[in-house]
C-alpha cells in the first residue's frame, strides 16, 4: 500500500501538486492520469524515492520512504520509467536477473531461489521464450514487458511505471494493462502508471488518480468518470471547434 | 622481454630470470630493465582498460575513455608547469628533479580531480559532469600551449617527448608507488563490479534498483584516478587503450556483464600494452603511435560493425 501524507512535489519554486493525501490500496491498479506538464513524472519520482518531494511524506507499508537506506527502498518500490533499454549483448534474462539486486551479494551472484524467481518473473508476462535473446533485436511492447518483468524480480510491495504504455500499439497497450491488472488481483501488489490513454484508465484500472494542479483527486474509476472531472480538464475546448 | 636495442636469445632471458649462466651484463638489462618495463606495461594495459570499462559505463558513452573526466590534461598541465614553467621562473633544475616529472604529474591530475568532484557534488546530471571535464581539459590544454609558445626549444622537446608516452623511464623504486597504486584502483574497480552493472540501465533504474549513485560515482571516479592518473604520471599520455578494449572486450566475449567485462578488459589491456611495447621496441618509436595507430582501427571496426 502507498500512503501520501499532505504531499506536496514540484520544482524550484513552482509547485504541481500540492497536499495530496491519498491511498492506493493493494491489490487494486491505479492510472495517474493528467495533461502534460501536470507533474505526473515528478509525483512518480517522488514516490520511488528519487526525488525528494516538497513537503509531506510517502509511506509504503507503513514506512516513510524517505527514512529508508537505498537497499530497502529498492525492496519496497520498483520503478520501470520512459527510458527505453537497450544494450548490446545483453540478454534478457541479465536485465531481468538486474532486479534481484537488492538481495543478492557485492558482485550480484544469483542463488538458485533469484533464479528461479528471475524465471518466474519472465513466465508471468509471457517472454520465458525470450529469455536468451538479446534485447537489440526486438520489438518495443517485448521490451516493455521485459522491463515489467525485471519490476516483478525486484519482489516489491509496489510497482511504479512512467507511462509504460507509451511507445505501443493498440493490442500491446491492453495486453501490458491487462498484464498490471492481473498482477494487481493475483500477487496483491499495488501498482500505479501514468498514462494518457483515457480509455485504458477507465475500462481496465480499478482506481484513478487525477492531476488537477495543484490538486490530485483520486477516485474509483467508475466514480472519476462521473464527477465529470475528465470532461472539465480533458475536453473542455473540444465543443468551441463545432 | 628479447626484443630491444641489444638481442638477446629467449634462452638467455630464462637464464637471467633464473640466475642461470649469463654474462652479468645481459643479467642486469633483463631484470633491471626489461623485467621492469614488462611489468610497467602490464600495470598500465590494466589500469587503462579497467578504467576506460568504468567510464564508458558511468557515463553511458561509448567514446569515453579513462582521459573524460580532465586527468590527462590536468597531469599535461602539472608537467608542463615544471618543465616549461620553472625554467621561465628562473628555478633552477634542482628543484625540478626534487618534484620530479611523476610528482607534477599526479598532482596535476589530483588537483582536476579535486574540482571535478567538488562539481559533481553539486551537480546531479552525470552528462552535466562529463561535458564540464571536457571543457575543462580544453581549457587547461590552452594553458599548457600558452607555456609552450612561451618557451624555450629545450625544455619544449623534453614536454612534447613526455606527452609521447614512455614506459621505459620508471624506476624500479618508482615500480614501489606504481604497483600499489594500480592495485588499489583495481581493487576498488572490482569492488564496483555489481554498481556498474545496475548503472548500464541508467542512474534512475540503477538507483531504484538500491544503488547509493553518490557513494558510486565517487569510487568510480576515486579508481580512474588512481589508475589513469598514476599511469599518466609515470608513463605519460597514454591514448587509446582505455577506449579501444573495452570494446574489444564486448565483442570478444558477447556479453554486457561486468563479472565477465571487467577481467576480460584487464586481461586484454595487458596483451595489447605488451604487444604496443613490442612493436615500439622493434620500430623505435614512441609508444602513443603504437597505441594510436594499433587503437584508431580497432575503433573504426567496432564503430562500423556495431551498426
Amino acid at each position: 500500500m502507498i500512503r501520501l501524507e499532505d504531499l506536496t512535489v514540484g520544482y524550484g519554486s513552482r509547485m504541481l501538486i500540492e497536499h495530496a493525501d491519498c491511498e492506493f490500496v493493494s491489490g487494486r491498479l491505479v492510472a495517474l492520469i493528467g495533461r502534460n506538464g501536470s507533474g505526473k513524472s515528478t509525483l512518480l519520482r517522488a514516490l520511488a524515492g528519487l526525488s525528494r518531494p516538497q513537503g509531506g511524506r510517502v509511506l509504503i507499508g507503513g514506512r516513510d520512504i524517505a527514512k529508508m537506506t537505498a537497499a530497502e527502498r529498492a525492496r519496497s518500490v520498483a520503478f520501470v520509467t520512459t527510458e527505453r533499454v537497450r544494450i548490446a549483448n545483453m540478454r534478457c534474462r541479465d536485465i531481468v536477473a538486474l532486479g534481484r539486486a537488492p538481495y543478492t551479494d557485492w558482485i550480484g551472484r544469483l542463488s538458485p531461489a533469484d533464479e528461479r524467481i528471475v524465471g518466474e518473473a519472465l513466465r508471468t508476462v509471457g517472454m520465458e521464450d525470450y529469455a536468451d535473446r538479446t534485447m537489440d533485436k526486438m520489438s518495443d511492447g517485448e521490451c516493455q514487458r521485459v522491463m515489467v518483468a525485471r519490476a516483478l524480480a525486484q519482489d516489491t510491495p509496489a510497482i511504479l511505471l512512467d507511462e509504460p504504455t507509451s511507445f505501443l500499439d493498440m493490442p500491446n497497450r491492453y495486453q501490458l494493462c491487462r498484464l498490471l491488472r492481473r498482477l494487481c488481483r493475483e500477487r496483491g501488489k499495488s501498482i500505479v502508471f501514468s498514462t494518457h490513454e483515457l480509455d485504458i484508465a477507465l475500462n481496465i484500472c480499478d482506481d484513478i488518480a487525477l492531476v488537477d494542479s495543484p490538486r490530485l483527486i483520486t477516485l474509483p474509476s467508475a466514480e472519476m468518470e462521473a464527477a465529470g472531472h475528465i470532461r472539465r480538464l480533458f475536453f473542455f475546448d473540444m465543443g468551441k471547434e463545432d | 622481454m628479447a626484443t630491444g636495442d641489444i638481442a638477446i636469445s629467449l634462452a638467455d632471458v630464462w637464464r637471467s630470470l633464473c640466475g642461470g649462466e649469463v654474462d652479468p651484463v645481459t643479467a642486469r638489462i633483463v631484470v633491471d630493465l626489461r623485467l621492469v618495463k614488462a611489468v610497467v606495461a602490464v600495470l598500465v594495459g590494466a589500469a587503462l582498460a579497467s578504467s576506460g570499462l568504468q567510464m564508458q559505463t558511468l557515463f553511458r558513452n561509448p567514446l569515453a575513455g579513462p582521459y573524460v573526466l580532465g586527468i590527462t590534461s590536468g597531469a599535461s598541465l602539472g608537467v608542463a608547469l615544471l618543465m616549461l614553467g620553472a625554467p621561465l621562473l628562473g628555478l633552477s633544475a634542482g628543484m625540478m628533479s626534487a618534484v620530479g616529472v611523476a610528482g607534477a604529474a599526479w598532482i596535476g591530475a589530483a588537483a582536476v580531480l579535486v574540482v571535478v568532484a567538488a562539481v559533481s557534488v553539486r551537480i546531479k546530471d552525470i552528462m552535466v559532469i562529463l561535458i564540464l571535464g571536457m571543457m575543462l581539459s580544453s581549457g587547461i590544454g590552452a594553458v599548457v600551449q600558452m607555456l609552450q609558445y612561451v618557451s624555450d626549444n629545450d625544455s619544449l622537446k623534453s614536454f612534447v617527448i613526455w606527452t609521447m608516452g614512455s614506459l621505459g623511464d620508471v624506476t624500479k623504486p618508482q615500480l614501489w608507488l606504481l604497483v600499489p597504486a594500480v592495485l588499489v584502483g583495481l581493487a576498488i574497480g572490482v569492488a564496483q563490479i555489481k554498481p556498474l552493472n545496475l548503472l548500464q540501465l541508467g542512474p534512475q533504474y540503477a538507483q531504484t534498483m538500491g544503488l547509493s549513485m553518490g557513494r558510486s560515482r565517487t569510487f568510480i571516479f576515486l579508481s580512474t584516478t588512481l589508475l589513469a592518473g598514476t599511469v599518466t604520471a609515470f608513463c605519460g599520455p597514454i591514448g587509446f587503450v582505455g577506449l579501444a578494449v573495452p570494446h574489444v572486450a564486448r565483442r570478444l566475449y558477447a556479453n554486457a556483464d561486468m563479472r565477465a567485462l571487467m577481467p576480460g578488459s584487464v586481461l586484454l589491456g595487458i596483451v595489447m600494452m605488451l604487444a604496443c611495447d613490442i612493436a615500439s621496441k622493434a620500430l623505435t618509436v614512441p609508444i602513443n603511435t603504437v597505441t594510436a595507430l594499433l587503437g584508431i582501427p580497432v575503433v573504426v571496426w567496432v564503430v562500423i560493425r556495431n551498426r
